[in-house]
């Protein structure tokens, strides 16, 4: 069977096997349900995207250079969220956070998403010994845990390389669940009806892949490619919050390191730990809105229903 | 096809997994840039103010190194890695708390690791299938769609956001746990017990609601699409209550993506334990792996995570092997 989500923990690949689908079935009325998800996650995915993206512009001094300002200052007209203890501005690290995070995010994905998609579709169109082989090193690299990993390589490289390195170890260890997904799919892809309907009807193989393959399997890179973006942002705050991504560099998970490291909870600073959870889970929540809405939305059209 | 080759060529795997995952454990701190023999000259010639000769700190080096299985080519020392740690177990002695043993360490934390694991684990899995299983067997009802807002709400979340806010709300806002939990170690009494209770209570909190909201979405997911089978349309035709068909058409079959979903939960958590024990300091195997990060202590690493992959493996191959157990139509193929 094939996966209708693929993403890089084991977690989404239960959540939406062709199962979630069915509830199309019924009425219209779930339709709009549907796009409502759809809908409310791009709002947000737009409004968080574009914000971080554009208001960086009009930053008036970078938010990681500490001791710009005057240290612990209340949110007030000048600085919205206050500043924090190292004289940062909160409301300006946190834009930085989330435009550094969404990158990272959407490197990983792009990196993973090339590479599951090759060792997938050769695995699952070649066969035989080599699919064999391929499989056995995807297996392993999905059964090694990957924050222990990560927490070595985290101290190997901490300090003395760019914030992206990070990206590529992330990639590194990501792409074993994709992989396996693309893979499913391409074996599925080989016994469909409407594959060998093609075929029959003497559509040769570019016109099988452009026409009928890709239409298909574009709808889960697309959810898929969500889905990687939400493990990379994931993976990397969480190197970050225990201290071993690259703390300097604002992002999601460094901003509630450096709150934690200066212990905001026991004196009170709570913009600076509460807007970065809040901020994270709106992204959080768009991104993953999107993805379900996008995967129901598609499997809808696709007339499974 | 018979069950011993079923079962001999699942073997076969986890072997074959468990091989390549030790080599790429080997490898991995061969290239950290610590080299923690020099680390470990370092600490003792500060400790002696510099008095030692360039003689005794060359003794010293080739003493660590063959006490740390360091000695020789990398070939060499992989092959004399495998054999320690597949026949004997043995990962030598920590560096930074010479001359504890490594697996004496991991003895000592495992306990800790486990009790709060397999607990969350298996709480956050009843709950998440029991909500999910309402939400997905009522799914035309409007309040099952509020069940299903949870679960989509809280999967997202990613770990560490979860323990945070525990903490600030469960620590800081309402005080009803402590801030910074303190686990005594030692010789166990009552008083200790309820008070290790007490203190684990929000890490496992953390895990019981990172685990929860993606089982409700799966298991509401599988209960949606059982319920209309022509099976459980035939149970109420022909009577059966709403909570027979709930539980034993609806339930049963629904279970078993569920039961593999467990096996590499575990192995997620596993993942998530490790960042409660550091966010909570709670003395399990995350505890150690982040201060042997740090101090670049080979031999607790090695040992840490050959036990997690050996405990992932183990995990799936478990479930795998008991898997026709639960479904008889794989049984009788």
């Amino acid at each position: 069977m094939s996966f209708d989500t693929n993403n890089a923990d084991p977690v989404a690949l239960v959540v939406a096997p062709p199962v979630s689908v069915k509830p199309g079935r019924k009425k219209g009325g779930l339709l709009w349900l549907l796009n409502a998800r759809l809908a409310i996650g791009l709002i947000i995915l737009l409004v968080m995207g574009l914000g971080s993206f554009i208001l960086p512009f009009f930053a008036p001094a970078d938010p990681s250079i500490q001791a710009t300002y005057m240290r612990n200052l209340p949110m007030s007209g000048v600085h919205w969220l206050g500043t924090n203890s190292l004289g940062q501005d909160i409301f300006w690290f946190l834009v930085f956070a989330i435009k550094n995070s969404l990158m990272l995010g959407i490197l990983v994905a792009v990196g993973v998403t090339i590479v599951a998609t090759i060792v997938g579709l050769s695995a699952g169109y070649i066969g035989g010994m080599f699919e064999r082989i391929v499989m056995l090193f995807v297996d392993t690299f999905i059964t090694i845990p990957l924050l222990p990993i990560l927490i070595i390589l985290g101290a190997l490289i901490r300090g003395n390389t760019s914030f992206f390195t990070v990206g590529l170890i992330i990639i590194i260890f990501g792409w074993a669940w994709d992989a396996r997904t693309v893979r499913a799919m391409a074996l599925s892809l080989r016994e469909r009806e409407f594959i060998n309907m093609a075929r029959f009807s003497g559509a040769n193989t570019v016109d099988i892949l452009a026409k009928e393959i890709f239409p298909y399997v574009s709808a889960y890179i697309l959810v898929g490619f969500i889905n990687t973006v939400l493990f990379a942002i994931n993976t990397e705050a969480t190197l970050a919050v225990i201290g071993l991504s690259k703390v300097e560099v604002p992002t999601l998970g460094s901003i509630i390191f450096w709150a934690l490291s200066y212990n905001a909870l026991f004196t009170g600073q709570y913009p600076w730990i509460v807007a970065p959870i809040v901020a994270t889970v709106t992204l959080f929540l768009g991104l993953f809105l999107t993805s379900t809405g996008f995967n129901q939305a598609f499997a809808a059209k696709r007339g499974v229903s | 096809m018979g069950v011993l080759a079923y079962v001999a060529k699942r073997f076969g795997l986890y072997l074959a997994v468990l091989f390549i995952g030790l080599t790429i454990t080997f490898m991995l701190p061969r290239f950290m840039p610590i080299n923690p023999v020099d680390g470990y000259i370092g600490q003792i010639q500060s400790r002696a103010n510099g008095t030692l000769t360039p003689e005794a700190i060359a003794e010293m080096r080739v003493n660590l190194e063959v006490l740390y299985g360091l000695k020789g080519d990398i070939f060499t020392q992989y092959l004399s890695y495998l054999k320690r740690v597949v026949i004997d177990f043995d990962f030598g002695p920590s560096f930074t708390y010479y001359p504890t043993e490594v697996s004496t360490m991991i003895v000592t934390a495992l306990p800790w690791t486990l009790g709060l694991l397999l607990t969350a684990t298996v709480i956050a899995w009843l709950l998440g299938n029991m909500v999910g299983l309402v939400a997905g067997y009522f799914h035309k009802h409007k309040a099952a769609s509020i069940l299903e807002f949870v679960g989509i709400l809280l999967y997202p979340i990613p770990y560490y956001i979860l323990a945070v806010s525990v903490l600030l709300i469960l620590a800081y806002i309402f005080p009803i746990f402590p801030l910074s939990p303190t686990f005594p170690v030692g010789e166990m009494t009552w008083a200790k017990v309820g008070m290790i209770i007490y203190n684990s209570l929000l890490p496992a909190i953390t895990l019981v609601l990172a685990g929860f909201g993606w089982n409700i979405l799966s298991m509401k997911a599988l209960a949606v699409a059982t319920t209309e089978e022509p099976y459980v349309t035939y149970a109420r035709l022909k009577g059966a209550s709403n909570w027979t068909r709930m539980t034993r058409y609806v339930f049963r079959n629904a279970l078993l993506p569920q039961v593999t979903a467990l096996a590499l939960s575990l192995g997620m958590i596993f993942n998530g334990a490790l960042l409660t024990e550091i966010i909570f300091s709670y003395p399990g195997i995350g505890l150690i792996m982040r201060t042997a990060a740090t101090g670049g202590d080979y031999n607790v690493l090695y040992g840490a995570i050959t036990l997690s992959i050996l405990a992932v493996a183990t995990a799936g191959l478990v479930i795998d092997l008991i898997y026709p157990l639960l479904d008889p139509r794989i049984r009788t193929k």
